[in-house]
């Protein structure tokens, strides 16, 4: 895996877009004055018609798109996941969600890894946010390879979709040529029998290598990659709780209203096991180097494995 | 148009207007007064103006309309209704449980509705998207969005103002229906949006001011914005809430409140009157 060059899944964002639009000829895309930053530049280059660039404008921009989308288009409409999800959740919800209108929305920045920027840019709510809209199916991709399914599988599917995109550079998990990707279905990455980490996005990476290291201390963790928030793979969840009895999670979120909450949500009715969630407190984020910003907010390897041990202990009790 | 089609045109709008208020008595619940200002643009829009098929509301090559200020439901479903969208009888089920005709437009269970609206200051960034797929796919449809002036205080009517002029959506047509009037009294007191008519010039529009009950006017200010080219345009309606309903004339009480069983009768009365005269003049 180290020996394979990192990417930021917002380049595979505007990778996958620019291939969508050669396929697909209503694909359109549209950004509110960040295309540099989203890599929807990447479409608008090969595509300049195509592209429309609202300005600093979310709010008008998840409704043009919902116009567009109810006359044959399929809008990509994106900024970062602040402005997306936070600053236009409403027209989200009352625009885009209750009409059921086809709408994709590509995120991006999202988490505490945008770094420098600092809290008013480091969205640790949108997962929160997009899980309460009725119908919304919600993606977190892990890595390059992931992130592009993402995109061809959200055109593919008819109705709103929000896509999570990061601005770090992520390794590679999934091999490009073997990997099968489908909307709600949670990929296992590794067996074992003593706990579940349930990872998304660029923790996912981090729970592996937390896995091999507890490993080599006589820990055998399953490690399940979660791309697809919501609808969540509640089947397979509710496996690894009977199979491991203890579940770890692990998302660059809030651990209000994310995946953690997600999976306790299930287990806590049909089959209850610990659950610890790793993520980001109740709290906000400041700026630092985004690699630096995760170590400090627990969201890396080293605290994943900590927290394992904890659930580990508490099982045994 | 001549006078007598022109007549024929504010007949239907009582009927209109009729059905509107029948609505909001059956429901107890609703929004009398900017449907009653309304009444007349949504008739002329739906029995004069948009190339819409009731028969066929899906049609890809229609008008689009998008209502904006979607609380006016009763006067917008009343419209729908008498234009054979779906039975005059339906509006008896306004705002009931089960019931198709939601509180605010609903353009998954709705035949004829092109966009749900409700949360004020969204539905002009639809009709935004709508114009804009015209102009991406060469098609010939026009869209429209009946706003509120109230509704000018949202800030996103001014991103979409912004954005509408700046791509030239010349297939687009804003119709502001200035009764003057908001839940807490009057616009220019709550927060005023005037000079509307400046304002919207200065965001690239070309404006046009009418008198928003009268037909001529009406359907002059619409030709115009059809022959407009390379900018959208904006027409001010300058009506009066609760128009036609004595008691609910230029009164901000009637925004959302539902009539009683005296005063229904009594706004059955005016309306039938203004009805008889017209039939009269006939």
């Amino acid at each position: 895996m180290a020996d394979i060059k990192k990417k930021a899944t917002r380049d595979s964002y505007g990778e996958a877009l620019a291939e969508l639009g050669t396929l697909h000829d209503n694909v359109v895309v549209l950004d509110a004055d960040l295309a540099g930053a989203t890599k929807t530049i990447t479409f608008q280059k090969a595509h300049p018609d195509r592209f429309i660039d609202c300005g600093i404008a979310e709010s008008n921009m998840m409704g043009v798109a919902a116009g567009l989308s109810t006359c044959g288009y399929v809008p990509f409409a994106s900024s970062f996941a602040m402005f997306a999800a936070g600053r236009a959740f409403e027209q989200i919800r009352n625009s885009v969600g209750y009409p059921k209108n086809n709408v994709k929305i590509g995120a991006t920045h999202a988490g505490i890894s945008v770094g420098e920027d600092g809290a008013t840019h480091q969205c640790n709510e949108d997962i929160a946010l997009m899980r309460t809209i009725p119908g919304m199916v919600i993606l977190n991709p892990c890595d390059d390879v992931e992130a592009k399914e993402c995109v061809r599988a959200a055109y593919a599917h008819k109705g709103p979709v929000y896509l999570r995109f990061g601005r770090m550079p992520v390794p590679a998990i999934n091999d490009p040529d073997s990997y099968r990707f489908q909307i709600g279905k949670g990929v296992q990455l590794r067996d074992g029998r003593d706990v579940t980490i349930i990872a998304t996005g660029l923790l996912v990476a981090e729970a592996m290598t937390a896995a091999t290291s507890l490993e080599a201390q006589g820990i055998k963790a399953r490690v399940v990659n979660i791309h697809t928030i919501k609808p969540l793979d509640e089947e397979l969840v509710l496996k690894c709780a009977q199979d491991t009895g203890v579940i770890v999670t692990a998302e660059e979120h809030s651990v209000i209203g994310g995946l953690g909450e997600a999976v306790c949500g299930v287990v806590s009715a049909s089959c209850p096991v610990p659950v610890i969630r790793v993520g980001v407190e109740d709290t906000f984020g400041y700026s630092g180097p985004a690699g630096q910003l995760l170590g400090l907010f627990g969201l890396n390897a080293e605290n994943i494995e900590q927290k394992v041990k904890m659930a580990v202990a508490q099982k045994a009790r | 148009m001549n006078d007598t089609q022109l007549r024929q045109l504010a007949i239907q709008a009582c009927k209109v207007r009729l059905g509107a208020v029948k609505a909001v008595y059956s429901a107890k619940s609703g929004h009398p007064g900017g449907s009653l200002s309304a009444a007349d643009i949504f008739t002329y829009l739906y029995f004069a103006k948009l190339r819409a098929d009731p028969k066929n509301p899906k049609d890809e090559s229609r008008d689009r309309f998008v209502l904006s200020k979607g609380h006016c439901t009763p006067a917008y479903y009343s419209t729908l209704a008498h234009r054979g969208y779906f039975p005059v009888e339906e509006l008896d089920n306004f705002r009931q449980v089960g019931s198709m005709l939601q509180g605010h437009p609903d353009m998954k269970g709705i035949p004829g509705v092109d966009m749900s609206t409700g949360s004020l200051g969204q539905g002009i960034s639809t009709a935004c998207g709508m114009a804009l797929a015209g102009k991406l796919g060469g098609k010939d449809y026009r869209v429209y969005a009946l706003m509120g002036d109230g509704e000018h205080q949202e800030g996103q009517v001014w991103e979409a103002a912004m954005f509408a002029a700046h791509n030239k959506l010349d297939n687009l047509c804003v119709i502001v229906d200035s009764n003057g009037l908001q839940i807490d009294g009057k616009v220019s007191e709550v927060c005023s949006i005037e000079p509307i008519d400046k304002k919207y010039e200065g965001f690239g529009f070309h404006v046009i001011e009418i008198d928003g009950h009268d037909f001529a006017q009406i359907e002059a200010a619409f030709a115009e914005a059809e022959t407009t080219k390379g900018q959208p345009t904006v027409i001010v309606a300058r009506t009066h809430k609760g128009k036609g309903v004595s008691f609910m004339e230029d009164n901000a009480a009637w925004h959302g409140a539902a009539p009683n069983d005296e005063q229904y009768k009594v706004a059955v009365h005016d309306l039938n009157k203004i009805l008889t005269d017209l039939e009269v003049a006939k």
